[in-house]
């Protein structure tokens, strides 16, 4: 067992008496009260579990939990202040890419770092970006649309307003 | 289980000569799997992540010595003047997720014969950078993959990077899936130009128990380009040539009926990407201007 | 950055969007929706969900998603073989592993019910003697940590006696087949041809022999459609909580709360009352949470240990955790004039039901009665039957039964088409049944049918540009080709091909079911205004009842605040959240309630201002705007006034006209309570040489009767389609013939279609009132996932020229040989 400290979503956490194998989205979701990024498949073939690391979109069920000791991790928890909605996760809102909402965290993490790399893709970017997270519910296409809709929005507002 | 943590490549190497038991952990793709699943529970898991150069590549001389945990988005995006074949293949390696983790040193150490980077290694003649505290061994890929996920490292060796040939002429990599997106090989095949030396190589993935060459096909191909001085011309193989091309890409497999696909379908399918691959790489070859863009 | 709580308030109503929304180019509902004026957020506009926000903040809290102090992790030991006898079992290791705190096999369990089942209680909750298929279930491990769990349960020794597997109708019918149930004493024994044959249907009409020899065409053919899995991306999962009264909590993902709680609570020996269940967040469903999972033995773990257990399939368990949807092999015989009508139509349908009985029963009734699929025909004759196998169980999909039917109907009237001579649209379209028609079972379809429409509608969309690949300049993207990413063509090999489907599909349950639901409406005062608060035990598995829920209150009530309630077993059933039959019934049953609830407000302001006020004599009193409003549109008083302190609560069953069982021998009967239609076409691209099939387009066009929430009508619609896209191309669970083990039980391996395998999908939807139902609406979530995959397995026989007889369709059938 071990002990485990990292920083998520701008905290410093740490969790003790972690077993060596646990993955990161383990100690997210049962040690850190961070639900949040979801446990579909894991084995890195639904993206449900996507969180950035380093700022990077990784599944959380494929980091062994030491391997992020020091690292900082941007779950779905953290794409908004308390209270507060960012442009994409009330796109998916809008939009009705949302059912039954388990693949949701992760294709938010996925799409708001490709809204961050790319404020203007084009739909077959969309495509490749989210192709990592699958979803059951929707058919994609009203994912699609929240995207389109976030990239409309993020870029009719001002710099200082995004999230 | 002890969870190591080397802070250096050093110190990574004195476990593993300690504790050659050890599994090497970087991108986790397999390795986490394993451990999720109960499939494997090793005495230790040997960390690589916090060794910095395993992640950077080198390119000052005719090769590029490529960090076995580069992850395979920044190999798509920034070597794709230099392995072309490779960044091709890393572009269609599982998840963006994935890519952004994943490194060919997995890839060789899993030594799995579905492994995207195999085909491309194979074509561009890579050489595996083996290191252990009791040195360096540069092992030719040829002589690599020894079996179904055996490969030729040592127990107490560590994968430090491969070193790649820098593209001399077009490199070409098709993979068959059942699925768009996010999918393991059914087959793949991976070619190589290499008009310095007037050869060509090939790479084939998920159609024999190991990733191979298809070492005949390279030799009839090779003959045909030198005997109808095509090299010079750039004019492309005769259709029968890139025919026989292709069969003896297929007659180069020796795969299974499984999950994933018959064994009929792979040889058959690999000689299908076999002739195209070929006619794409020829093309780029006599200097057409085709871009193909969707792909790093 | 938006406000939250204006976001959530705001209902989005299409087309009063942002500027910038709208030169986006999105969320135009390319469809025709009648709106009704009405309360704001009321029925048929596209209100957001209610459960929205915390959907996309992670806070939703899923069955997974539960934490507990002091809780254990269950964990199930699952049987590596078929088909054997368990000689013995030791759990004596596991059990003296440190940190294991309970390991539970047949033998501790509590009463002598043993045994569940949804209509057949054929299914051991701990396998007892014998094993009957891969992964069933034989010990339960509860541990401090899931990996404790699951290495104490690695521990466990069980020792088994193989036995011959049965995998198919000739292994599980032949006459010394060994029998999977003996003594079987459920209702349909006494009628099977054969112990290993869970249930039979045939359906007679009219004189086929007859008929037949008035055909000038006659096609026949034989099909196969193969295992598919929900997957749900929330595997099995909840908590049980042991009560001080010796009962228990349990908080889990279901798709029919009361009905879970029937068969557990006399396997626990527990009074149904004490067996307390709460829905947690459901992560899809698609029919594979009609059937119990970890519920019982998360309770049985609990009441042992005296702690909290959770439970959670990864999974690898979740394939074998749930029933799947029923593999098939169909033998159909259509006949036609050679003026394109149809004569007869005769079928075989054998149903792989696998190890336990699950819903087998009414998926064969499904079968049967919607065998022919939306024509006319006089003439008919099906048979349909369910199997007992060593196979995995099978049970409840989107589509049940009916799925199966149209890939194997709609390839021969493709076939048959062809051999008439006739346009494959316009042929559907002259046998189209229609308002009136009359079914193989007898019933008449008394609403409206517009089958030859839907067909019009997808028929007459522009069709979608040729090589979408070409970015210009001789520039190709392949992520627009077969193959995707994985480059496996720049436009070499690829044909195009067009497809079309029609499908049928019954709403509700049937053959006499007393399908009902149950809801409590209360109304009161809160902060000086009316607010509703619906409780229902309907489970919400992302279908958006309870945006449903919300819109009807308002309409009906007038109001704008609107709660709903946690659904648990503290209110009356509410049925299956399945057969598409919740936005009808649970929906009804809320209506109702409203209605009772507003009879009751009416007669309080009666009693409080009629007497002054003479306008609350008249008839046609509303709720409107949190007001009492008179039928000249007059104010007659608000809400809150009316209220006052009181609140006014009803809880009201509310059921659907009755159905009746088919007769067991000729099938007749009016078994269905209502029909769903609709039709797509299919446009894919597909690569010759290496069988790779990328579908272009995927229209839609269906009739919904009305759309209560436009926006979560085409996304059932869309997701219904690509499920069936994803059973025409590449999901299947494989099965071993001879050792009957699942092959490919992951992610890995059963492949699930991707955004990139997934084409825009344009929808058509119609509005034909059904005037039994409530405010004309016919059930949504099933009839998109029938005609989808006929019509893309049509597209790439067109592009291949291929006698396709069995889906998926896998690159090598299309290759080899």
């Amino acid at each position: 067992m071990m002990r485990v400290r990292l920083t998520v979503n701008g905290r410093l956490r740490e969790a003790d008496d972690v077993w060596e194998g646990e993955s990161l989205l383990y100690v997210l979701r049962e040690r850190l009260g961070l639900p949040g990024s979801k446990n579909a498949c894991e084995q890195g073939e639904c993206g449900s579990c996507t969180v950035r690391l380093d700022g990077v979109p990784v599944c959380a069920c494929l980091v062994a939990a030491g391997q992020a000791e020091g690292r900082e991790v941007v779950t779905v928890e953290g794409l908004a202040p308390e209270g507060e909605l960012s442009t994409v996760q009330k796109a998916f809102i809008d939009a009705g890419a949302v059912q039954c909402g388990f693949c949701t965290p992760g294709l938010l993490v996925a799409a708001d770092e490709l809204l961050d790399r790319e404020p203007k893709p084009a739909d077959a970017d969309i495509r490749e970006a989210l192709s990592g997270n699958l979803c059951r519910c929707t058919g994609y296409e009203k994912i699609m649309d929240a995207v389109r809709l976030a990239a409309a929005r993020r870029s009719a507002e001002p710099e200082g307003d995004r999230a | 289980m002890e969870f190591l943590r080397p802070a250096s490549w050093e110190e990574a190497l004195a476990v593993k000569a300690e504790h050659p038991d050890a599994v090497p952990l970087a991108g986790g793709t397999d390795v986490m799997v394993e451990l999720n699943f109960g499939h494997r529970r090793p005495e230790r898991l040997l960390d690589l992540g916090r060794i910095a150069e395993l992640e950077e590549w080198e390119g000052d001389g005719p090769a590029v010595r490529l960090g076995a945990s580069v992850p395979y988005t920044r190999i798509m995006e920034g070597l794709r003047p230099d392995l072309p074949g490779l960044a091709l293949a890393a572009h269609t390696v599982a998840s963006p997720q994935i890519r952004n983790r994943g490194g060919v040193g997995g890839n060789l150490g899993t030594a799995s014969p579905a492994g995207d980077a195999h085909p491309a290694l194979l074509a561009s003649g890579a050489e595996v950078e083996a290191v252990s505290t009791r040195g360096t061994r540069l092992i030719p890929i040829d002589d690599f993959y020894l079996g179904p996920k055996r490969n030729a490292l040592a127990p107490d060796e560590l994968i430090r990077a491969v070193r790649v040939r820098r593209a001399g002429g077009p490199q070409q990599f098709a993979k068959v899936g059942t699925r768009n997106a996010m999918v393991i090989a059914v087959c793949a095949f991976g070619l190589a130009l290499h008009p310095e030396s007037r050869t060509l190589r090939t790479g084939i993935g998920s159609a024999a128990p190991t990733p191979v060459r298809a070492r005949e096909a390279e030799e009839f191909l090779g003959g045909v380009l030198e005997e109808e001085r095509c090299w010079d011309t750039g004019r492309p193989p005769p259709p029968s040539a890139a025919r026989r091309f292709a069969e003896l890409c297929s007659a180069a497999c020796s795969p299974i009926d499984d999950v994933r696909g018959t064994a009929a379908y792979r040889r058959r399918a690999v000689g299908v990407l076999a002739r195209r691959t070929l006619g794409w790489a020829w093309q780029e070859y006599r200097g057409s201007a085709r871009v193909t863009e969707g792909v790093a | 950055m938006t406000d939250l709580t204006e976001g959530h308030a705001a209902p989005a109503v299409p087309g009063v969007r942002s500027e910038a929304d709208r030169r986006a180019g999105v969320l135009g509902l390319p469809t025709r929706f009648t709106q009704r004026a009405g309360n704001v957020g009321g029925v048929g506009e596209s209100v957001p969900r209610p459960d929205g926000v915390l959907k996309v903040t992670g806070e939703f809290a899923y069955s997974s998603d539960l934490w507990h102090e002091h809780m254990l992790w269950g964990h199930l030991l699952r049987s590596t073989t078929a088909h054997a006898d368990i000689l013995s079992i030791d759990v004596s290791e596991a059990l003296a592993t440190p940190g294991v705190h309970a390991v539970l096999t047949y033998d501790d369990l509590p009463t002598e019910v043993r045994h569940y089942g949804l209509e057949i209680q054929d299914t051991p909750v701990l396998a007892h003697r014998r094993i009957r298929h891969h992964g069933e279930p034989i010990a339960a491990v509860a541990a401090d940590h899931p990996e404790i769990a699951r290495r104490a349960a690695e521990k466990i020794k069980v020792e088994y006696r193989e036995l011959p597997v049965l995998t198919d109708e000739e292994s599980a019918t032949a006459p010394d087949a060994i029998v999977l149930h003996e003594d079987r004493t459920d209702h349909h024994a006494p009628h099977v041809p054969h112990p290993n044959v869970v249930h039979r249907q045939p359906i007679v009409r009219g004189d086929v022999e007859r008929a037949a020899a008035r055909a000038d065409f006659v096609v026949r053919g034989e099909y196969e459609f193969g295992m598919q899995d929900q997957a749900f991306l929330g595997t099995e999962s909840g908590m049980a909580v042991p009560a001080e009264d010796g009962g228990v909590d349990l908080y889990v993902a279901t798709q029919w709360l009361h009905a879970d709680r029937r068969q557990i609570a006399p396997v626990l020996g527990l009074p149904e009352e004490k067996v307390r269940m709460t829905l947690a967040g459901v992560g899809g469903a698609f029919g594979g949470r009609e059937d119990l999972s970890m519920q019982i033995h998360a309770c049985l773990l609990a009441l042992r240990t005296g702690r909290p257990v959770k439970m959670v399939f990864n999974r690898y368990e979740s394939f074998f955790g749930h029933v799947h949807r029923h593999p098939a092999r169909l033998v159909y015989e259509h006949g036609a004039t050679k003026d394109g009508r149809l004569t007869h139509v005769r079928a075989r349908i054998v149903l792989d039901g696998g190890a336990y009985a699950s819903s087998s029963p009414a998926v064969v009734g499904n079968a049967a009665s919607l065998s022919v699929g939306p024509y006319e025909v006089d003439a008919v004759e099906v048979e349909a039957l369910a199997l007992y196998t060593n196979n995995p169980p099978c049970g409840a999909m989107r589509g049940f039964g009916a799925v199966q039917a149209c890939f194997a109907y709609e390839a021969q009237m493709d076939r048959l088409a062809d051999a008439v001579g006739m346009d494959r649209v316009a042929f559907r379209q002259l046998n189209a049944m229609s308002q009136g028609s009359v079914m193989p079972t007898g019933q008449v379809v008394d609403s409206p049918a517009p089958v030859a429409e839907l067909l019009r509608r997808v028929s007459e969309l522009p069709l979608p540009a040729e090589r979408p690949w070409e970015t210009g300049g001789g520039g190709v993207d392949v992520r627009a080709l077969p193959g995707g990413l994985s480059n496996t063509s720049h436009g070499e090999g690829v044909v195009r091909g067009v497809g079309y489907a029609v499908g049928i599909k019954n709403v509700g349950f049937s053959e006499g079911f007393d399908d009902y639901s149950t809801a409590r409406v209360r109304l009161e005062t809160a902060g000086g205004e009316a607010v509703a608060s619906v409780h229902t035990a309907m489970a919400e598995v992302g279908q958006g009842g309870v945006t449903v829920h919300t819109q009807i209150a308002r309409t009906e009530l007038g109001v704008t605040g609107v709660t709903v309630q946690p659904a648990d077993t503290r209110v009356g059933s509410a049925g299956s959240t399945s057969a598409s039959r919740q936005t009808y019934v649970t929906g009804g049953a809320v209506k109702r309630a409203c209605e009772l609830v507003r009879e009751r407000v009416l007669e309080l302001g009666r009693a409080r201002f009629g007497a002054t006020q003479p306008a609350w004599a008249s008839d046609g009193l509303r709720l409107e705007g949190g007001k009492v409003v008179a039928g000249d549109g007059a104010v007659l008083a608000g809400l809150a006034e009316v209220l006052g302190d009181e609140a006014v609560e009803v809880e009201t069953e509310w059921r659907h006209r009755p159905t009746r069982p088919f007769d067991r021998h000729t099938g007749q009967g009016d078994g269905h309570v209502q029909y769903s239609f609709a039709a797509h076409r299919a446009v894919v691209d597909v690569d010759v040489e290496l069988g790779l099939v990328k579908v272009v387009e995927l229209a839609c066009a269906q009739d919904v009767g009305k759309a209560v929430n436009p926006l979560a009508v085409v996304g059932q619609i869309q997701g219904g389609s690509t499920q069936g896209l994803g059973v025409a191309l590449m999901e299947e669970i494989v099965v071993d013939r001879t050792t009957g083990l699942v092959r490919n039980p992951s992610f890995t391996d059963y492949l699930i279609p991707t955004i990139l395998d997934t084409p825009p999908m344009p929808v058509e939807v119609l509005e034909l009132a059904d005037e039994n139902a409530p405010y004309g609406l016919r059930g949504v979530g099933e009839a998109p996932t029938l005609s989808s995959t006929p019509a893309i397995l049509a597209a790439v026989r067109a592009a291949t020229g291929l006698d396709l007889r069995r889906t998926p369709v896998r690159p090598e059938h299309l290759t080899d040989g």
